[in-house]
């Protein structure tokens, strides 16, 4: 999408809910828009429900850990949603950024349902937890699982089946 | 027959054996594969039994998709942590007697997936008796792999699961419900 595209769209989405964002950037594929993490429910609410905008589509639901990286942003998770209007034939991308202190975002699991699993993944892998998910489990790794394997401080080699299981292994 | 006498009729016509060795025959050359196939090696395992290979001519063709009607299993890729128990589940649940080939290295070994998730080599869990080297195995490899289990077959040497070879697993895999 081209930038001229992008600010368009910003300037259009700012004037609804401008006032749930910390920040918004044009990037190489999409318009980037930073929200407040205490009013990303509200946000994405709109930006579903508003008959302009109509971002029906949750493309994906991912997090980012931001553990020293070079640049610093105002947390070091972000959560990511990438979000797709059919009537605008658009495509936007939301970050919200949470601290490293016991992350919680509230729940996109009642707007789009396949956001009920993506947050099941991002909590398995991250241990980002989201308020009012439906089941909140983990959906790829075993139940009984210690750690959340996708952080960046979760080391590469030395929690496998060989440290787990040292009663059976040789 | 008449000119040369019954004695001699029964020695041209009739095999004498032993019934074990018949039936040892018999087995080896009907092993009826399970796959185990969770990742890449699965793709040369399916290369293995289509036409090229042609595994059907060493009379390992039908692969049973219910363990409790194979007898040999071939773990093809990589076992999770969380796949585990079900590996040891459908082990258990194939009659004896039963043999198994760990194809490729990371049933062997984990191969390069020293990781949080990967086993670390299906024999931890369930008793092997050949190994398949390679990344994946080419179809020939896994064509010697299977004649080796013949080979042992043959000689009437005793399968890995008879041998107590290792069965330790976790206590949680034996009281989850997989
Ligand atoms: S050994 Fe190689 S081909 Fe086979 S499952 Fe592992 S990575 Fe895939």
């Amino acid at each position: 999408m081209p930038d001229a595209t992008q600010t368009a769209l910003i300037q259009k989405l700012s004037a609804k809910i401008g006032g749930h964002l910390l920040a918004t950037a044009t990037g190489p594929d999409m318009a980037i828009l930073t929200a407040k993490p205490d009013s990303v429910y509200a946000l994405l609410r709109t930006l579903r429900d508003d008959l302009d905008l109509k971002f029906g589509y949750l493309i994906d639901l991912t997090a980012v850990d931001y553990l020293n990286f070079p640049e610093r942003y105002a947390g070091r998770f972000a959560v990511v949603y990438h979000l797709h209007s059919f009537t605008l034939s658009d495509r936007i991308r939301v970050q919200v950024f949470l601290p490293a202190e016991s992350p919680a975002l509230a729940s996109a699991a009642d707007l789009w349902g396949n956001a009920a699993w993506l947050e099941r993944e991002v909590f398995d892998l991250y241990g980002i937890r989201f308020t009012g998910h439906p089941d909140l489990r983990r959906i790829l790794m075993p139940d009984d699982y210690p750690g959340h394997p996708l952080r960046k401080d979760y080391p590469l080699r030395g929690r496998g089946e060989r440290e787990r299981f040292d009663q059976v292994t040789t | 027959m008449t000119s040369r006498g019954p004695a001699a009729y029964l020695q041209d016509t009739v095999l004498t054996t032993r019934v074990g060795s018949v039936l040892r025959w018999a087995r080896k050359n009907s092993l009826w594969p399970m796959p185990f196939g969770t990742a890449c090696c699965a793709i040369e395992l399916m290369a293995t039994m289509a036409s090229r290979f042609d595994l059907a001519r060493f009379g390992s063709e039908v692969l049973r998709f219910s363990p409790r009607q194979s007898d040999l299993m071939i773990v093809a890729g990589r076992v999770s942590i969380k796949m585990m128990p079900v590996l040891i589940q459908i082990w258990e649940q194939m009659p004896e007697p039963k043999w198994s080939i760990a194809m490729g290295a990371c049933a062997s070994c984990g191969g390069v997936f020293d990781t949080y998730t990967l086993i670390q080599g299906v024999d931890r869990f369930i008793p092997v008796d050949v190994y398949v080297p390679g990344c994946p195995p080419r179809p020939e490899q896994l064509i010697d792999g299977i004649l080796k289990v013949q080979k042992f077959i043959e000689e009437g040497k005793q399968e890995a699961s008879a041998r107590g070879a290792p069965r330790q697993r976790p206590l949680w895999a034996t009281t989850r419900q997989v």
